[in-house]
């Protein structure tokens, strides 16, 4: 792209640009969101932080130093939430990423019908959770929904089931519902992506006999991978924190069998008022997540690089 | 083209995959809508059945006067997912373009910084976010709904706005500058007008953030009934002896619908605008 007045006119550009003004002039940009997010979350997050050294609860507040952290670790259940918590994280993710490139390659196809069935994606992404989590909560109902109903009709169960009563099924009542949430919004991103790829590179291997398979093995899936792999993080901390679903369906039950790190933090803080252990809890979540991203990001770093973007 | 050219075992193989996909994202509204048409006698009648000759719309009507405010909670949503993506992208514009264009120091760490809000959720800071809302004298208010949904999409707005905004080329904005146009008329006249497309995805993709996940900060920092968005007003069919499911469901639909109708024409400029986005130069 690149002729031979750019590449003349670009050092002195460049040299106009450095220096103190641009730096100001930077700065004065990011300046005002820089402090809203200092006063409505880096506050509240150091906040946290001091709470977590304290037994604060709703009436007083004392220093307990690490007391807090030594409880929550030798309980027994912590380990088990953080296992779940991933677990949680992991399959749900990975669930979004398949249904996710299955429905964009099938909205990316050239078929009749493609646009109205690009628009039949969106609801569930541009609803309130809360909102499609009350459709769900009426189809897992073991007496009157459709889950049980369908079920019994088919004669795969003899009675009603009631999906949300069990550790299991609850677990991955959940799971589906948090995939159905997060798939639209995966399935337009890599629909995005994929109609980025030059069709002169699908052209070529075409003319040189090459199928569909080995055309979406060989150039659709490398070409879109940095996009895969940023949407896998994104969606990894979205879900790993992903509240309302669970909270709406069972509160972490039953018996603890859907409590994740972040319900298990606001049942402590919030549900029984031990704002000191509730903070400890979510101190946890980020230091979790943090070290996560940071291994992720060196891993994303190498993916681009592995395949030629800057 | 030939390229695109499917056998009809292919093409039948694709509809049967769609069915199958579309079914999984549509399920939970189509129980929504029968439950919504189903009297309250049927609903709690087993063995399941799908369809029914008692169905009516009569709960569409009744829902009105069983939750006065349900108007308004409608309305409600709507108006603080708009002044949340007013405010957001107020923030995001320019600090995006200071990302996408720009040299100074610290630009890497400020970005981390924003990029890790992300690992925050409004529930894992709620105790002290309460108390900011507190001694801000917000509680209680639309402010307390729309402050803390703008922190959190703040940084993802940044960061999609951040790489529409590399695509775009430079050389307008060169010739501008060397022109002698001060850095904030070159922002203002020349890169704005261009990124209007980049700028749209951006707000709906922040609206959609907005609508979807103002139910925590209703039931936490917002009493008050008059102000309450439709996910929590919703509540007020759960009653102390019975749940009006029909009514609620009805509630749910019609209450979504002016957005679901304005997003399901959006989506194809915002699969364009993001396929823009993605195009390497």
């Amino acid at each position: 792209m690149a002729n031979a007045t750019q590449t003349k006119d670009q050092p002195t550009v460049r040299a106009a640009r450095r220096g103190l003004s641009e730096g100001w002039f930077a700065w004065m940009l990011i300046a005002p969101a820089l402090l809203f997010i200092a006063v409505i979350v880096a506050w509240p997050l150091l906040e946290t932080i001091r709470l977590s050294f304290t037994d604060a609860d709703m009436n007083s507040e004392n220093w307990v130093g690490f007391a807090n952290y030594e409880k929550m670790l030798q309980g027994a259940k912590f380990l088990e939430i953080i296992g779940r918590t991933f677990f949680w994280m992991v399959l749900s993710v990975g669930l979004k990423l398949i249904v996710g490139l299955i429905g964009a390659t099938l909205l990316n196809a050239a078929i009749p019908g493609r646009a109205l069935f690009r628009m039949m994606i969106m609801p569930p992404w541009v609803i309130p959770i809360a909102i499609g989590c009350i459709g769900w909560l009426w189809l897992y109902n073991g007496q009157f929904g459709f889950a049980s109903g369908m079920a019994q009709r088919l004669g795969i169960i003899d009675g009603p089931f009631e999906f949300l009563a069990y550790k299991n099924s609850a677990f991955y009542a959940a799971i589906i519902t948090d995939v159905w949430v997060g798939t639209p919004m995966v399935s337009l991103f890599f629909l995005a992506a994929m109609q980025g790829v030059s069709r002169d590179l699908y052209e070529a291997a075409w003319v040189d006999g090459a199928g569909r398979w080995y055309r979406f093995r060989r150039i659709t899936i490398p070409q879109i991978m940095p996009v895969i792999v940023s949407m896998a993080l994104l969606s990894a901390i979205w879900t790993f924190n992903s509240f309302e679903i669970i909270w709406i369906f069972t509160q972490g039950g039953p018996r603890g069998g859907t409590t994740t790190m972040i319900i298990d933090t606001y049942k402590t803080a919030i549900g029984n008022f031990k704002f000191g252990e509730g903070s400890a809890r979510a101190v946890m979540i980020v230091l979790i997540l943090g070290v996560f991203s940071l291994l992720y990001l060196k891993v994303l770093d190498r993916v681009n690089k592995h395949y030629g973007v800057k | 083209m030939l390229i695109d050219r499917y056998s009809w075992p292919q093409k039948l193989a694709l509809y049967a995959a769609m069915a199958v996909f579309l079914t999984f994202i549509l399920l939970p509204f189509l129980e929504m809508f029968r439950t919504s048409l189903s009297p309250m006698s049927h609903l709690f009648h087993a063995p399941y059945e799908i369809w029914s000759d008692k169905f009516s719309f009569d709960a569409y009507f009744a829902m009105w006067k069983k939750v006065p405010l349900l108007g308004r909670y409608i309305w409600n949503s709507i108006f603080i997912a708009s002044a949340v993506t007013a405010l957001t992208m107020i923030f995001v514009i320019p600090a995006a373009y200071a990302y996408a264009r720009l040299d100074f120091p610290l630009k890497n760490l400020s970005l981390g910084v924003f990029l890790s809000v992300n690992m925050f959720t409004g529930a894992v800071l709620l105790i002290p976010l309460y108390r900011v809302m507190n001694t801000l004298g917000l509680l209680n208010t639309y402010w307390s709904m729309i402050v803390p949904g703008v922190a959190f999409l703040i940084p993802t707005g940044i960061w999609l706005l951040r790489s529409y905004l590399e695509k775009i080329p430079r050389e307008l904005e060169e010739a501008a500058f060397m022109d002698g146009a001060s850095r904030l008329y070159t922002l203002r006249r020349v890169v704005l007008p261009l990124a209007v497309p980049g700028i749209m995805v951006v707000g709906v993709s922040v609206f959609i953030g907005a609508y979807a996940q103002q139910y925590l900060f209703a039931i936490t920092f917002n009493q008050v009934a008059e102000l309450q968005p439709l996910p929590a007003g919703l509540n007020q069919f759960i009653g102390y002896q019975t749940v009006e499911w029909n009514q609620m469901m009805a509630a749910a639909l019609t209450g979504v619908l002016p957005v679901m109708i304005v997003f399901l024409f959006l989506q194809k400029y915002l699969v364009a605008g993001l396929t823009a986005g993605a195009i390497k130069e």
